[in-house]
């Protein structure tokens, strides 16, 4: 075990994982968390908490992954390299260690113009393969980047991204194993909505063993609105929703129940491709349905190690 | 004036290792002015690379590399050079690295760190920020640092879709052309490494460089 974290023993002990995303508040009440943590508990093995995400000022993610932590959950740090340069990173991540967090998950960060302070300076001092290296160095040399000796163990769990719905296609494999020579021991994938693109990129995935190296989490989005649904095919970048789900989603009697449906089907499909050990819930302002759709998929009860 | 300086020499060879034969450019602008990238330079690199049992195919030394119908215009009467060549190394600003990578499908090496002022920008991309620590010879002579919005070293990031960057439909994917190129000079290999982090120390941003020591 290299951090021990509940989300490194299910994945290690070879059990399909369940992660959700809980999004921090736009302000200070700690309920928001405790109430999202409560509600997830029983559901999945682990809980990401975003990273400013789309570039929005929010509660950060070591203090909501704090929180969590102290009603037992076990928590996955999200930090991207938009906002901190390679000081103020490795230093966050001591002091996430010695708080007890231990999964931590790398993330460029979308670009600052797409957040409510669009004319902040962008940081990226390093990039997001650059993070991973780095916390890999930091856990199994216990060095900081400039060489220095750092003292305590570093137990990590480490995360990396990849989203095989952006370009070049053919070029995201070779991302993904440098990702993977970096050090990661798990990724998400952003959302798979196209599921037969997906299928071929893991096709190539496993054409070069990364499956047998790393544990893949597929990213899985439930569409909660017709609103939602062609606002992420338009406007968000990096995902890609086919026609064909935005008109189910319009021609629905109920929208909520279709989309679940569809976030149903695609975990089913999810679940036969080889090399996916597990999926991640990003359920965008709609928490409330992580739990209905882990019980339908038929992935209760979590296990517990 | 672009203020450039020459790479240490064995930043250069280790660049050059496996290739063979070298085909040099210089420029008789601001390199020149800043005994970087001149006449003088050119033969001082010519003279030591053959000491290192490298075989130069030629060189030219251009007015202004950064205009790139001059470039191109120039270096048409060198084809056979440089087609017989296993690379080019470009004596210059980062300016006129990047003009010679889009004017040749050859593999090129900058010769050349740009430390400072005025923007080099010819036209419509930008193409040099001056960050003082080039990395065009792994970027296949296009720059992350000028023109990905986030200065990935080792892009793309998810934002890339259909060429275009993730913040505006007109800007073209700074990871996307370095991949094409790399591609088309037989050299994606070498995108399999992973760029070390970057020494941002003598960039642009801290005050002058040639003032600070």
């Amino acid at each position: 075990m290299k951090a021990g974290s509940n989300l490194e023993k299910v994945l290690e002990e070879g059990y399909f994982a369940v992660t959700a995303e809980v999004g921090p508040p736009k302000g200070t009440l700690a309920k928001v968390i405790q109430r999202k943590g409560e509600l997830l508990k029983s559901y999945c093995d682990a809980m990401n908490v975003t990273d400013n995400q789309t570039a929005i000022v929010r509660m950060s993610s070591l203090s909501g992954c704090i929180l969590l932590k102290e009603m037992g959950i076990d928590p996955v740090m999200q930090m991207v390299v938009r906002d901190r340069n390679r000081i103020a990173i490795q230093s966050d991540i001591l002091g996430a260690v010695a708080l007890g967090i231990r999964n931590v998950l790398c993330l460029s960060g979308d670009h600052q113009r797409f957040g409510n302070h669009p004319t902040a300076k962008g940081v990226y001092d390093i990039d997001s393969i650059q993070l991973v290296q780095t916390l890999k160095t930091m856990r199994d040399e216990k060095k900081i980047l400039c060489g220095e000796g750092i003292s305590g163990e570093v137990q990590l769990f480490i995360g990396a991204v990849e989203n095989p719905f952006a370009d070049p296609f053919e070029y995201r494999v070779m991302r993904l194993a440098k990702k993977v020579r970096a050090g990661a021991d798990f990724i998400q994938t952003q959302a798979v909505f196209d599921v037969g693109k997906f299928t071929k990129w893991m096709e190539m995935v496993r054409d070069q063993g990364l499956d047998k190296q790393v544990h893949i989490l597929a990213g899985v989005i439930p569409i909660k609105s017709v609103g939602m649904a062609r606002y992420m095919r338009d406007n968000v970048s990096g995902i890609s929703v086919p026609d064909e789900i935005v008109t189910r989603m319009e021609e629905a009697k109920d929208v909520k129940e279709e989309g679940v449906k569809i976030a149903l089907e695609i975990i089913d499909q999810l679940k036969e491709i080889d090399g996916i050990h597990g999926i991640h819930i990003m359920a965008v302002a709609w928490e409330d349905i992580v739990p209905v759709i882990v019980e339908r998929a038929g992935l209760l009860p979590r296990p517990i190690l | 004036m672009l203020i450039s300086e020459q790479k240490p020499f064995e930043e250069i060879l280790d660049y050059v290792t496996k290739d063979r034969v070298i085909f040099l450019i210089g420029c008789k602008g601001c390199a020149d002015g800043c005994e970087s990238g001149g006449e003088r330079q050119v033969l001082e690199i010519k003279k030591r690379l053959e000491e290192e049992g490298k075989a130069i195919s030629g060189f030219s030394l251009i007015d202004m590399v950064c205009n790139e119908a001059l470039t191109r215009m120039k270096l048409a009467a060198y084809a056979e050079a440089i087609e017989s060549a296993d690379s080019v190394l470009v004596m210059t600003c980062g300016a006129g690295i990047q003009t010679v990578a889009s004017s040749t499908h050859k593999v090129i090496h900058p010769g050349c760190n740009t430390i400072s002022s005025g923007h080099a920008e010819w036209k419509q991309a930008e193409r040099c920020i001056e960050c003082g620590d080039c990395v065009l010879e792994f970027t296949g002579g296009i720059c992350p640092i000028a023109r990905c919005a986030k200065g990935l070293l080792n892009g793309p990031c998810g934002g890339s879709q259909g060429g275009k960057c993730e913040i505006s439909p007109n800007l073209p994917c700074a990871w996307q052309l370095i991949i094409e190129r790399h591609s088309k000079i037989g050299s994606l290999h070498m995108l399999e490494e992973i760029i070390l982090p970057k020494n941002w120390d003598p960039s642009l941003r801290d005050g002058s460089p040639t003032q600070r020591g």
